[in-house]
């Protein structure tokens, strides 16, 4: 079983090495595709809480943010957004793990992680504000103890790994979550950042969502062994879930923040999972992607499988459904009239926030365009008109 | 006062910061046990524990990248980059991270970390261990750089880079590590004169000679060799290299109606270049010559046998001076 010290049970490396993204070795499942539950003798323990109310809520979580993803789609080839990062198939990943989290808990995320920012209590509005162009940010990290999303690939796993320390210093038990995808792997900062967090044994945990895609590059040009693997090379404990089985990652986040709230150090999850859409609204995967790939997958959609194990169960009832069309449906509508009603930056918000105390330099230019800007009757108008020559 | 060297005032400070705020952390390569290569940190893992001065795995980008994350938990990391060479694994962090993110988080999270950078040649070290990169950082808006050029200022610059909101880049001029100065350890980070602020170091009416950092006491030997030879120099430390205190520049250049900057770092696209514009621009009228620039070569930093052809020394400044001024000079009659 994978919860041992190195996260790799059994005699499985020559296999691993055959077939590094295959299925099967170690690969922590507590639901089918078909949404049979079935027993894990140490996994189980993990999620015996959850009751059927619980699953029907996950169902809605997971539901909900796919129509956010879908919403938020139209609203780029609307044009009412620059671009957007689709989450669309790792809707389990993100919600088993988002909402296995503490309140008190710090989540440092990539772009896609719009799923965990919306079990954080997000406004909506607030996901699009970066996407828009209205901000360089869409929430204060402080409200929901999530930072904004990192662009740069795999930096954020450092800033976890800080915050970490200080919670160490602090004396708390609660943890930093970082998420990256499986391209981030192959990034220094990510490489790092385990290092530094096994050698100060610090509370964080290392969420790998392996998509299977970074971009157009396959994860196997990334790494000839399965991503979990990596993490016994920096003596750190891994994981290898079902990514779309939202209660096996329920069940691991679950463990290793267990683990990393008695003191007991950071721990790699790399999650499963299959990036069904784009890389962003600008990308076209029928460049690159096998459409065969993407059916074997769909066939192990994540929603699909939750609705199984709840039918099964007899608790998919019409209402349920409706119940949760209904909520879905409310949400993206929020979510749109905010997009369309966010206010528009002024001009001179450019030079907010730059330093958080005089500076200047800066002082001198803000004051220098600010009377160019005073020449022309209606500021905003005409600099709008100069950038569209 | 006390007499103290460089190092030792540095030390001090560092030491009053970890008394002032709890918050303060140090963190670096060989910092903690053996208290730094050049032993500017000696005492301070002993005297403040493991957690609060921390020997860090061989990682640049991780030591300011987890300083990062401490920042979000509302510490104040001070950072040591042992060496000037060393800083590049961590430019990213640096730029896109450290500079960026209270601007990115619309004022929500600040980053007061203090990045620690030993700079400037001059030690008979090998490559990667004399290099000038501050212009890459004063070109990065949301960072604060500033030099430092006496023990006074070592100790007081340090104290008040680290109450600073805001990220700064603390260069410290490695060859004059060991030179000693009087130390006033009132002069806390509450001390009148900012960090941002450039200083008058002696007053003249004849050129405005514009320096920072190692070249500064360069300069001060360049303006006395000056001096008997009937020339007034106003030598200026700039100490603060973003923003730079151009108020300080403008009104000594409207005075003497010519200037010369001198820096180790290479020439292109340097602090020179900028200061030069900035001052053509508010005092064109006001100058008697084209601002005249000393600098290090646009060549990778030099084996060490050469490295004094490389640095700006007394004998090269005041050719300098003497082109500001039309006086002969190795370039006279040399057109453009």
């Amino acid at each position: 079983m994978s919860t041992d010290e190195t996260g790799q049970g059994g005699p499985a490396a020559p296999d691993s090495a055959r077939h590094p993204h295959g299925q099967g070795r170690d690969l922590v499942q507590l639901v089918t595709p078909s949404g049979e539950r079935i027993s894990h003798p140490e996994f189980d323990y993990w999620v015996r809480d959850v009751t059927d109310e619980q699953l029907c809520s996950l169902y809605e979580d997971m539901t909900v943010i796919r129509r956010i993803d879908v919403e938020a789609t139209a609203l780029q080839r609307q044009g009412e957004l620059g671009l957007w990062p689709p989450l669309l198939g790792q809707e389990a990943a993100q919600i088993g793990s988002g909402r296995a989290l503490r309140t008190d808990d710090f989540v440092f995320s990539s772009y896609r992680e719009n799923g965990v920012a919306y079990c954080r209590g997000v406004d909506l509005t607030d996901i699009l504000r970066v996407w828009r162009g209205t901000a360089s940010s869409g929430w204060d990290p402080y409200t929901i103890n999530m930072a904004t999303p990192q662009i740069i690939i795999g930096a954020q796993t450092l800033h976890a790994t800080g915050y970490a320390m200080g919670i160490q210093n602090d004396g708390a038990d609660s943890v930093a979550v970082t998420y990256f995808g499986d391209g981030a792997t192959s990034e220094g900062d990510v490489n790092e950042a385990m290092v530094f967090a096994a050698s100060f044994q610090v509370p964080v945990v290392f969420f790998c969502t392996n998509n299977h895609w970074a971009i157009s590059e396959p994860v196997r040009l990334q790494s000839h062994i399965q991503l979990a693997d990596r993490a016994a090379g920096f003596g750190i404990p891994s994981l290898r879930v079902d990514g779309n089985d939202v209660l096996a990652v329920m069940a691991a986040t679950r463990v290793a923040l267990d683990r990393a709230r008695r003191g007991g150090g950071p721990t790699f999850i790399e999650a499963v999972s299959y990036r069904m859409g784009p890389h962003t609204t600008a990308d076209d995967p029928t460049r690159y992607r096998d459409a065969n790939e993407l059916e074997d997958w769909a066939a192990r959609d994540p929603i699909s499988r939750i609705a199984a194990l709840l039918e099964r169960k007899g608790l998919l009832t019409e209402e349920l459904q409706q119940q949760v069309k209904d909520k879905a449906d409310a949400v993206a509508r929020e979510m749109r009239a905010g997009c369309t009603t966010m206010p528009a930056p002024e001009p001179l918000d450019v030079f907010r926030n730059v330093y958080s105390t005089p500076n200047s330099w800066l002082d001198r230019q803000q004051d220098h365009y600010a009377r160019y800007l005073a020449t022309f009757g209606d500021p905003a108008g005409a600099v709008a008109e100069e950038g569209a020559r | 006062m006390t007499q103290m060297t460089f190092a030792r005032a540095i030390n001090a400070g560092l030491r009053k910061s970890l008394e002032n705020d709890p918050k303060v952390v140090l963190m670096g390569e060989d910092i903690g046990t053996l208290g730094g290569v050049f032993r500017v940190t000696d005492g301070l893992q002993k005297d403040f524990g493991t957690h609060r001065v921390v020997d860090t795995p061989l990682a640049e980008s991780a030591i300011v990248g987890t300083a990062v994350g401490l920042a979000y938990r509302g510490y104040r990391p001070v950072v040591e980059i042992q060496f000037d060479g060393f800083i590049y694994p961590a430019f990213d962090q640096i730029v896109s991270q450290v500079a960026k993110l209270h601007y990115r988080t619309r004022g929500a999270v600040k980053m007061p970390i203090t990045i620690r950078v030993p700079f400037g040649g001059g030690i008979g070290s090998p490559e990667h261990h004399s290099e000038s990169p501050e212009a890459y950082f004063t070109h990065t808006s949301g960072l604060r750089v500033v030099t430092v050029s006496s023990p006074q200022d070592a100790y007081t610059v340090i104290q008040q880079a680290i109450a600073c909101d805001d990220p700064v880049l603390y260069f410290e001029p490695k060859r004059r590590y060991h030179d000693k100065g009087d130390v006033d350890e009132s002069l806390d980070h509450t001390s009148p004169m900012s960090m941002g602020e450039a200083r008058v170091l002696t007053q003249g009416t004849d050129v405005t000679l514009v320096a920072y950092g190692p070249l500064v006491k360069t300069a001060l030997d360049a303006a006395s060799a000056a001096a008997d030879e009937g020339v007034s120099i106003e030598v200026i430390d700039l100490r603060s290299l973003a923003p730079v205190d151009y108020e300080t520049v403008v009104a000594s250049v409207r005075r003497t109606g010519r200037l010369v900057i001198t820096h180790e770092a290479a020439q292109s696209g340097g602090l020179g270049a900028e200061v030069a514009a900035s001052i053509t621009e508010r005092c064109f009228y006001h100058l008697e010559a084209a601002p005249v620039r000393v600098t290090g070569f646009d060549i990778p930093y030099p084996y060490s046998k050469l490295e004094m052809h490389h640095l700006p020394g007394l004998d090269r400044i005041l050719d300098g001076v003497d082109r500001a001024l039309g006086r002969p000079n190795s370039l006279s009659g040399l057109e453009g």
